[in-house]
């Protein structure tokens, strides 16, 4: 990816503040690039729900080891770029291996489905009744597929005995 | 008991619930925990579940809404559908050209026993 189609990229700990002016910035720069509204709204909300699966999912799991490496795993990374007629954005963190096959299917999943079958299982999932402590309800990869229209991208690679690493790309179509 | 006024943020939107029986949601909401939220908004309308008006207008104007919210969301449609004793009509208001927002409205459409209002604007 060429450097100079990346708007923003950040690397460490994931915080509520961090969120709300990475957001703010975003508004600003596609403001600035003259985006219709539409783009706008999309990049926007696919932004919103990668970056809170980032913020919800980084305490999942304990890390045992030096300041350092307690501070490395606990880190996400995301970037965002625009090229080609699309934004991507991407996003990487870490969890245990034992979350690899379970993100894996559902994201599948969620790839195999057409966007009627999308629709009926965002709105089943909405209407399930269950609620995570955080308040996630199961629907963010539902809606940032629904609303990218794109199929997701992921990868997972193994960085030591327990951990993987986990790469998002969603992307979205300017219109 | 009072009307519920709660000023929005970058990330909350503003609520103003009065007594009279009009409800307002407008404005973001896309709070990473959107469970703390809603309660207050919650537990509003329990109360004024005992003090109902003959109609009950609910206007949501939202710009961006996360999924953290919209469970959130449907629990607030849900506890207007207990309320007995006023005619209730949701409002559900979207952008010219917001088809996800639309498409939203309609989700909850489905779901929920009140009728529904669907209403283009060319700006929330």
């Amino acid at each position: 990816m060429e450097q100079n189609n990346i708007i923003l990229s950040f690397k460490g700990a994931i915080t509520s503040e961090l969120l709300t002016s990475v957001l703010q910035i975003m508004e600003a720069k596609m403001d600035d690039l003259n985006e219709s509204t539409k783009t706008k709204r999309k990049v926007f909300n696919v932004l919103v729900e990668c970056l809170q699966n980032l913020y919800h999912h980084i305490d999942d799991f304990e890390v045992t080891g030096s300041a350092e490496e307690i501070s490395k795993k606990k880190s996400a990374v995301f970037l965002i770029s625009r090229n080609d007629g699309f934004y991507r954005v991407v996003t990487g963190n870490f969890l245990l291996d034992e979350n690899v096959p379970k993100l894996t299917d559902r994201i599948d999943l969620i790839n195999s489905m057409d966007r009627s079958e999308l629709n009926a299982f965002y709105k089943s999932v909405l209407n399930n009744g269950e609620m995570s402590a955080k308040g996630g309800g199961g629907l963010g990869f539902i809606d940032i597929a629904k609303k990218s229209k794109q199929k997701l991208e992921y990868n997972f690679e193994k960085v030591d005995d327990v951990h993987s690493f986990f790469t998002l790309i969603v992307k979205i179509e300017q219109l | 008991m009072d009307n519920l006024t709660i000023e929005g943020s970058a990330k909350t939107p503003t609520v103003e619930f009065k007594t009279e029986g009009v409800l307002l949601l407008k404005g973001r909401s896309i709070p990473e925990n959107s469970i703390e939220f809603y309660k207050p908004i919650l537990d509003w309308i329990g109360n004024y579940g005992n003090n109902v008006k003959d109609t009950t207008e609910v206007n949501i104007q939202l710009e961006y809404f996360n999924t953290s919210s919209s469970k959130c969301i449907l629990d607030v449609f849900k506890k207007l559908e207990t309320l007995s004793g006023t005619n209730i009509t949701i409002n559900w208001f979207y952008e010219e050209d917001d088809e996800d927002m639309l498409e939203a409205g309609e989700d909850y459409q489905a779901i929920i026993d009140i009728p529904f209002k669907m209403i283009e604007v060319e700006e929330l």
